[in-house]
């Protein structure tokens, strides 16, 4: 029964390191450009199929990786500069047009990749599984979490103490202050729109090796991205965590318990915070 | 004058035309919900497709699982769908813009998850087949009539809806949310009451549809739905209320036109997304209003045409 419980456990952390390492993509953005991305489902799926092409092509998972997060942050670029723009400064036109995005995004998958099932080959290292606390484990996942932990110390490094991060951080509470200071904020905003692409790309790749990718994937993980930024709050690392986390645990108990409705637990946490912080926990009114 | 070319119209048309209208109409009803919030109390909703999708859901799954009336079943529906936005209402009132818009997709999206993954009820992505539609309304023509006859007071109902006081009192809270609750009004449950009226007009287009289509998958409910639905409201212009009527034929008959031709149906539906967000965000019929008035303001003489 103790087995069943730290596999269980296990699966949810991994799961939530999955999801932390695409949605903190999703929050950066949401919290600097105050765009919320939702090609970011998209992008992910993007992202995941092409890393499997070059995987495939390549013979090898970090060249797949680097291709999708390549590809994927070329396309965030498009996106903010060549589509975003139209529409500087008007936050729900933003958002619905990333969403006319998303669809056709979805839709060319659906014809270069086909409606299969894809799996990322694993590397062969870390093919397997390992002993853990007295389960035997898959040794792949265990590098998700791992793959997790580094993206979030690289991201708060990143944001806590480098030149970058405090521009990105100034950014986030008063844009036109950084612009007044002389710096090219929009520049700022680009780059940060490829970093957050990118995030979702390496995501792709990553969970595409153990949770498959499939035409509705997208929608799948677009849905945990928002239920992390609605619990952690807009733009929030540590918050994009904490919600991964939550959330991760929770749809791994709902799968057991009741695995039909395993979704539906995820309500729970947001209903529940939601009626007491409706910018989620770590939020800030913009 | 337009009930009366929409009376006569089974007369002229074939019957796959006169089935698109139907659908037109349906749509309409779904495009004029999501609009009585769009428009009118400044919330934007991604999670109507749901609470549509559920009101079919419930119908058929009274009517063809447990084998009851379906009358009875699109009652419960329509029920549920209510119920179903008194839930996301309870939860969404306290956001606005994007939070509201967020949260109601990401409602609607677990919604989707649910009729997705809860295969003993919902029959998973195979979906749920319905029973028909009762004989006296079997052809064409005859549930053209019915959907009509049911469509247009709903429409009148909404119209005065949005007209009341209580709808002006709605527009209020869209311009300044602070100036009506310090004028002593009660925010929330304005919000409150709107989704939920909303949601019920989405349950009864979800009630039509589930006799239009007599089947109902995960796709019923996905996020295309509430997207396309939306699309018809922004097409026909936000606030506008009966530009959904427009809105809805556009978007059908464009989608209907592509089918034909390209399988690639979301594909176009994003890039109308896209170039109506970057060219016409006010509308494609709001659009056309501007320019026309642009155009009459800059010709000397005002010149009376059309009627």
């Amino acid at each position: 029964m103790m087995g069943i419980n730290l596999f269980q456990i296990l699966n949810g952390l991994t799961f939530a390191a999955l999801i932390f390492i695409v949605a903190s993509g999703f929050t950066l953005i949401f919290g600097l450009l105050r765009i919320v991305n939702l090609a970011h489902g998209a992008l992910y799926l993007v992202g995941g199929l092409a890393g499997y092409s070059a995987a495939k092509a390549s013979g090898s998972f970090v060249v797949g990786a680097l291709a999708a997060m390549v590809l994927v942050a070329a396309l965030g670029a498009v996106l903010d500069r060549g589509l975003l723009s139209f529409v500087r400064g008007v936050e729900l036109r933003q958002v619905l047009l990333t969403l006319g995005v998303a669809f056709i995004l979805n839709d060319i998958s659906l014809v270069i990749w086909g409606g299969d099932t894809f799996s990322v080959p694993v590397p062969e290292v870390l093919r397997g599984a390992m002993w853990i606390g007295g389960v035997m484990y898959p040794k792949y996942r265990i590098f998700v979490l791992v793959l997790g932990l580094l993206v979030f110390a690289a991201l708060w490094l990143l944001l806590n103490k480098t030149r970058l991060g405090a521009l990105i951080r100034a950014g986030v509470d008063d844009p036109e202050m950084v612009e007044a200071m002389g710096i090219n904020i929009r520049r700022v905003f680009l780059g940060t729109f490829m970093l957050g692409a990118a995030l979702a790309g390496l995501g792709g790749v990553v969970g595409g090796a153990f949770l498959t990718l499939y035409p509705s994937a997208d929608a799948e993980i677009l849905v945990f991205s928002l239920a992390v930024v609605i619990i952690g709050g807009r733009g929030s690392l540590v918050g994009a965590a904490l919600g991964a986390l939550l959330v991760g645990l929770l749809n791994a108990i709902g799968q057991v318990m009741f695995p039909e409705l395993a979704y539906f637990v995820i309500f729970g946490p947001m209903a529940l915070l939601l009626a007491f912080r409706p910018l989620g926990l770590f939020g800030r009114a913009a | 004058m337009v009930l009366l070319v929409l009376a006569v119209l089974p007369a002229v048309l074939p019957s796959y035309q006169v089935s698109v209208v139907t659908q037109v109409l349906i749509f309409s009803v779904l495009a004029m919900s999501i609009d009585i919030l769009a428009g009118f109390a400044g919330r934007t909703s991604l999670g109507h497709g749901a609470i549509f999708g559920v009101s079919s859901y419930v119908a058929i799954y009274w009517s063809s699982t447990l084998g009851g009336d379906i009358w009875i079943g699109i009652a419960l529906g329509i029920l549920a769908a209510t119920a179903l936005a008194g839930v996301f209402a309870a939860l969404a009132i306290r956001t606005s813009g994007v939070y509201f818009l967020l949260l109601t997709l990401a409602l609607g999206m677990i919604v989707w998850g649910v009729c997705l993954r809860w295969t003993a009820v919902t029959g998973g992505e195979n979906g749920l087949r319905g029973v028909g539609r009762p004989a006296f309304i079997a052809d064409h023509a005859s549930f053209y009539y019915a959907v009509l006859i049911i469509v247009a007071p709903l429409t009148w109902l909404m119209w005065r809806l949005v007209h009341s006081p209580f709808g002006l009192t709605l527009r209020g809270i869209r311009d300044s949310e602070s100036r009506m609750r310090s004028l002593g009004y009660n925010v929330p449950l304005h919000l409150f009451v709107a989704f939920v009226l909303s949601g019920f007009f989405a349950g009864v287009a979800g009630g039509l549809y589930v006799l239009f289509n007599n089947f109902v998958s995960p796709s019923t409910v996905q996020l295309s739905q509430s997207v396309s639905a939306l699309l018809m409201a922004i097409t026909g212009g936000v606030g506008t209320l009966l530009g959904s009527f427009v809105g809805a034929a556009a978007i059908i008959v464009l989608e209907n036109a592509v089918s034909a031709y390209t399988a690639r149906w979301p594909s176009v539906l994003g890039i109308a997304f896209v170039l109506i967000m970057i060219f016409a965000p006010e509308g494609v019929v709001g659009r056309a209003r501007l320019l026309l008035a642009r155009r009459r303001s800059r010709s000397p003489k005002p010149n009376h045409s059309g009627g």
